[in-house]
């Protein structure tokens, strides 16, 4: 096929694809599977479009692959290097991210808690807390690099230090979500101060909790990736990333991101249902 | 301003103890260097040398709060601004390409949630593309970015730039998004009824309305700008920046270097959100908004 029949496929294809959402977005399905499905497929047919733009685009105009290599270029890749990409995605993301993920939460977490009982403590650590939430943390990855070594840990302390602050934050902020009116109501029942974190305040934190979680999931990822820049042993995405552009082996890169953003959506994905089955009383999660 | 001065008091005592736990840190953590030190010239040595000796060490393992203040005061008063040594020379560099980002990042975020705020088929369409957008490590794809356009010839600002673009046009979207669409149906109903097309609708209703929810997103875009910019300069190959200096400091072990430019971004993060937030209290109290809503 040659490459002006591409581009023209791919332009055919993208109006194709609008026309049908225009009609998509104007329908109002009765039923609930329906209405689902509705707003599954616009996004969907609107991500497609855009893909078959981009190969239509960098096959039609022969832009360089060093540039922006065309999406069949880049699945090929994938699929012929598999290995490699597994073994970089245990490095990054199977040891660093998650073994930071999970302590720097569960710190901030615990810390949250042995906060919250002392005002004085709270009213010094949340603007603080706010401020480091603010601040660009990922400087911090040379000196983990220098204190941890190249492995995987001194990554895993910069996605510690990334996601404790979020969880700090918000978790604070959820404990104070429980309104007074039902505080009052644990004490009526006479409920220690445990009972009533556990079975009023926690669940009531549950909202803030999540959000925390969902933010930190991106964060930890780019804390792993971008520490790796600062040094690493030969394997890991961000290794791999930097040393391919110094390669001019773009596709390779994409491959990368590709994986990357994977990992990122379904762990996103992940906490987003987890969360709606533990707050599935919450206002925005009701029919 | 009771609120400011109560907070005050226990903010001051968190930040005490967080010096007495670094001053501790540091003891704790360059000690094992001189102990090595004055076994390996085979002289006696005792804490009440040792400890005076952790605070002034060339490459600690962890700088003590007040080497790091020196760097600062020596790297930025005493040299000249112009001078390659200058943080205050570096940070400018940094700022330039945050700010640029931020306008591009902010103009593109106000576009994105205009088009979806007036059209039901990108807002069903781009919204969740928008949102999938953010769960992707983007700072992964930076060095490509500044190679491949480097190789095309465009170098300097821009390509920092974009990413800091790329961070800082979501919180707006999302944020504007919820803004235009924060004017009541009763008000709506009312442009309506004089006749006032969308355009005006939203020229007159719609952007004056949004106004706290722009400032709101905006402290957020600006700190994530400031971090696009930062590790945009990482793979340049250390030439100017914040992040060049990081990147210079870990190659070389400069530890005092790296937490002078560390704690200098810190403080130009601390000044454009406090920035931007003065500017948006002015803007909100100019236009009356109501203080819960900003």
């Amino acid at each position: 096929m040659s490459s002006t029949a591409v581009l023209v496929m791919s332009i055919v294809f993208w109006l194709v694809a609008w026309f049908i959402n225009t009609r998509l977005s104007r329908m109002e399905p009765k039923t609930q599977i329906g209405q689902t499905s509705v707003n599954l497929a616009i996004p969907f047919l609107f991500g497609a479009a855009l893909i078959g733009l981009w190969e239509g685009i960098t096959v039609g105009f022969e832009v360089p692959s060093v540039l922006l290599p065309p999406p069949s270029m880049i699945w090929e890749r994938i699929t012929n290097s598999i290995p490699i990409l597994w073994a970089d995605f245990q490095q990054t993301y199977l040891k660093a991210v998650l073994s930071g993920y999970v302590m720097g939460c569960g710190l901030g977490f615990i810390i949250a808690i042995v906060v919250d009982r002392s005002p004085f403590f709270k009213a010094g650590i949340m603007p603080i807390g706010n401020l480091v939430s603010a601040l660009p943390i990922i400087g911090i990855a040379p000196i983990m690099v220098m204190w941890f070594g190249f492995d995987w840990q001194s990554k895993a302390a910069v996605v510690v230090v990334m996601t404790f602050f979020p969880m700090l934050v918000n978790t604070v902020a959820g404990l104070a979500a429980a309104n007074s009116m039902e505080r009052d109501l644990m004490k009526t029942y006479a409920a220690s101060y445990w009972q009533s974190l556990f079975k009023l305040r926690l669940p009531a934190a549950m909202p803030f909790i999540f959000n925390a979680l969902k933010i930190n999931s991106t964060l930890a990822l780019i804390g792993a990736i971008v520490a790796e820049f600062f040094g690493t042993p030969i394997v890991g995405m961000g290794f791999r990333i930097s040393a391919e552009v110094g390669r001019l082996n773009v596709d390779m890169v994409w491959a990368e991101i590709f994986v990357a953003a994977l990992a990122g959506s379904l762990s996103y994905g992940a906490i987003a249902l987890m969360e709606r089955s533990v707050t599935f009383w919450h206002p925005s999660n009701r029919k | 301003m009771t609120k400011t001065r109560s907070a005050l008091v226990p903010v001051m005592t968190i930040i005490s103890l967080i010096m007495v736990i670094w001053y501790g840190c540091v003891v704790l953590l360059n000690a094992q260097f001189e102990w090595d030190q004055a076994e390996r010239i085979g002289k006696e040595t005792s804490w009440s040398q040792v400890i005076p000796a952790t605070m002034k060490q060339e490459r600690p393992v962890l700088p003590a709060p007040h080497q790091v203040g020196q760097e600062i005061w020596k790297t930025t008063v005493e040299k000249k601004i112009s001078s390659k040594r200058s943080l205050i020379y570096h940070a400018s560099i940094t700022i330039s390409a945050t700010l640029l980002g931020f306008l591009m990042g902010t103009a593109l975020g106000i576009l994105l949630a205009v088009g979806i705020v007036h059209s039901r088929v990108l807002d069903k369409s781009m919204m969740p593309w928008i949102i999938t957008s953010q769960t992707i490590p983007i700072l992964a794809i930076a060095p490509m970015i500044i190679v491949v356009l480097n190789s095309v010839g465009v170098t300097g600002l821009f390509p920092k730039a974009v990413i800091s673009t790329y961070l800082s046009f979501f919180p707006v979207a999302v944020g504007m998004v919820k803004g235009l669409r924060s004017p009541e149906a009763m008000h709506l109903d009312l442009m309506k009824t004089y006749n006032a097309s969308s355009a005006e609708t939203l020229w007159k209703l719609r952007l004056p309305a949004s106004v706290p929810f722009l400032f709101t997103s905006m402290k957020v875009a600006i700190a994530a700008s400031l971090v696009g910019a930062i590790v945009g300069e990482l793979p340049t190959g250390a030439v100017a920046g914040l992040g060049a200096r990081l990147l210079a400091g870990s190659y070389y072990g400069q530890t005092v270097q790296i937490w002078s430019a560390l704690v200098v971004a810190a403080i130009v993060a601390g000044l454009l959100v406090t920035f931007i937030g003065i500017i948006g209290k002015r803007v909100n109290a100019r236009m009356g908004v109501k203080e819960e809503l900003a």
